[in-house]
């Protein structure tokens, strides 16, 4: 059987007698590639240039304190650092049981016409707009959250150590809700990234674990669980990423009042929010301070995606290399 | 060897188990499915009384306390920017998915403008907005906020999708259609024009179109790079704009309820909008994947 070597020979060789409108037209590509590369540079110094007076300014505080106080010059982004994160492993916590759920039901439990209809809907769920999610947040979900609360709040809050995280007085926008929100938000994404994991696991796995007379959990703990990990661990590292930056829902919902605090029916802020409600009635130092924030931000989901990004690669190359 | 009482015993917990994880996997489907109905729900029952010819063409009010007024002008802002950003990013992500995939490959260039395209993608909304602000708007001396800044803030965050979606999608093209074009003696950039392209389109397209419907439902990007406009505005290169999104975002947290109601009308136009995009999209993938 001849069998024609598939991209490498042909390709390349085709290249080298490439004429002048070939050249020219592969230039533009790679120009066009190399945009994305301009923009991540453009990003890094026209915001660092805007935000360095209240970097200066402020030194090591601005990441310490939690003091925000425009009259006097004072920006210390910590409240709004410690709401972010508080607020973003919130969603994770709330929306990766749902998630891998929603995922296991997709790749395992589903038929093929329930699975169909299963990813139109998370698709659907994904398209709904940051700030129609904050609209329904902020005038539908506010009241009854805050009743909600306050019951929690009357059970859990003489139990030692946790009881701390459910003491009142408790608000209807608060940290809570903004969790409740962004889980709902992140949950499409990991979702769908876990199922593409999940049913890139080999059948002839499956099938052992069925031969074996596993149930279905066992079959799911046995073969797809080992295979799918590290990509499940990168699909969640993404959600944070995307809880983090989310923006216009959370200024919505939480209730805007940066705070340091253990509190979770309390209403806090976090970076993005606290740049969304407030840039546009600053100046001068203020200013620079809210585009320091966003410095801020930007270099935390940078972290957080690059960590994801490199759990995938090291996963998929291992699931390849466990499927050879 | 376990005796036969004990091992029935254990087939009974395996099963009780699995039933248990059965149980929760439905469970998570209904816990997924109830917010989603819910908000479909409100924003339907609330937004569709809002909507009317007047509604969805009148100029925006002076005043959020007044009655009157609708959302016509942002309903224009919306289709200007994201058209404005589509026309930027679509022609810039396809031709570089076109590099990534039929030059680049396994280079190194294409491995490093991959990663970026990946960091491009993590990037806050936000953070675009503050962004463009930075780098376009303040140049300007106040007659920076216009449309056409919206649309450079929503370009950038459709352009790694566009990449991402238009590799694989261009990956998806079979190799010997690839072949059969060069031994009919085509050079690449036409095989790449007349043959990989056009069989990509439909895939394309789709993940465009994803990019798009999300451009079209962000508010952080604009918010500081279009201003704020109560009147049809057709001019993407001058004078300030306003988007659905912004609009809504605006008048969730008035006081008064002819505002609130505004904003659920918005918010319905907005939903329909994207959707609609989603669900399009989502049709033609399905036409390209069963061919």
């Amino acid at each position: 059987m001849t069998r024609v070597s598939s991209r490498s020979g042909q390709a390349g060789r085709v290249r080298v007698r490439a004429g002048a409108g070939d050249r020219s037209f592969r230039l533009v590509a790679v120009l066009a590639g190399g945009v994305v590369l301009v923009i991540l540079a453009l990003i890094v110094l026209s915001t660092t240039n805007q935000a360095w007076p209240a970097f200066r300014h402020m030194g090591l505080r601005f990441f310490t304190s939690s003091r925000w106080a425009p009259p006097d010059n004072e920006f210390g982004a910590l409240s709004f650092i410690y709401g972010t994160a508080v607020v973003s492993v919130l969603a994770l916590v709330l929306a990766v049981p749902v998630s891998l759920g929603l995922a296991v039901h997709q790749s395992v439990f589903a038929p093929p016409k329930a699975r169909a209809a299963a990813i139109y809907t998370i698709d659907l769920l994904a398209a709904v707009p940051s700030v129609v999610w904050g609209l329904w947040g902020f005038l539908v979900l506010r009241a009854p959250m805050q009743d909600f609360y306050q019951k929690v709040s009357d059970v859990l809050s003489p139990v030692p150590l946790v009881g701390r995280l459910f003491e009142g007085p408790v608000s209807g926008l608060s940290f809570a809700t903004a969790g409740t929100i962004l889980a709902l938000m992140i949950t499409p994404i990991i979702t769908s990234l876990s199922r593409e994991v999940m049913d890139t696991v080999p059948v002839a796995q499956k099938e052992a674990a069925w031969a074996l007379g596993c149930t279905r959990w066992e079959m799911i703990r046995g073969a797809i669980w080992p295979y799918s990990k590290g990509g499940i661990i990168g699909a969640v590292v993404l959600g944070l990423g995307r809880a983090m930056g989310e923006t216009i829902a959370v200024a919505l919902v939480i209730g805007s009042s940066g705070q340091v605090t253990a509190r979770l029916f309390a209403a806090g802020d976090a970076l993005p929010s606290q740049i969304a409600n407030q840039f546009n009635e600053s100046e001068g130092l203020f200013r620079s301070a809210l585009i320091a924030l966003g410095v801020t931000l930007f270099a935390f989901t940078i972290l957080v995606n690059l960590g994801a990004r490199a759990v995938i690669t090291r996963s998929t190359q291992h699931a390849h290399g466990a499927a050879r | 060897m376990t005796t036969s009482r004990s091992s029935s015993a254990n087939v009974a917990r395996r099963h009780g188990v699995d039933r248990l994880v059965t149980l929760a996997v439905h469970a998570a489907v209904l816990v997924a499915a109830i917010p989603l109905l819910l908000l479909v729900y409100y924003v339907t029952a609330k937004g569709v009384r809002m909507i009317s010819v007047e509604f969805l063409t009148d100029s925006l009010p002076l005043s959020a306390r007044r009655k009157s007024g609708g959302i016509g002008p942002a309903i224009i802002g919306t289709l200007l920017c994201t058209a404005l950003a589509a026309a930027m990013a679509i022609p810039l992500g396809v031709l570089g998915a076109i590099y990534l995939n039929e030059y680049g490959k396994t280079s190194r260039t294409a491995s490093v403008l991959r990663f970026l395209a990946n960091v491009l993608a993590g990037v806050p909304s936000i953070v675009m907005g503050l962004f463009v602000y930075a780098a376009f708007v303040l140049r300007f001396d106040g007659q920076g906020r216009i449309a056409f800044a919206g649309a450079l803030a929503l370009a950038c965050l459709m352009l790694p999708i566009i990449i991402r979606s238009g590799e694989e999608m261009l990956r998806l093209v079979p190799n010997n259609l690839r072949e059969a074009s060069m031994a009919l003696g085509a050079s690449q950039s036409r095989t790449i024009l007349t043959v990989v392209l056009p069989a990509a389109l439909p895939g394309i397209t789709s993940g465009a179109m994803i990019a798009v419907a999300r451009a079209a439902g962000e508010t952080a990007p604009v918010l500081f790079t279009i201003g704020y406009a109560t009147k049809a505005n057709w001019n993407p290169f001058s004078g300030p704009n306003t988007t659905l999104a912004q609009f809504i975002f605006g008048n969730a947290g008035q006081p008064f309820p002819a505002a609130v109601d505004r904003a659920w009308g918005a918010a319905f136009t907005l939903i329909v909008l994207v959707l609609a995009l989603t669900l399009g999209s989502r049709i033609l993938a399905a036409r390209f994947s069963s061919r």
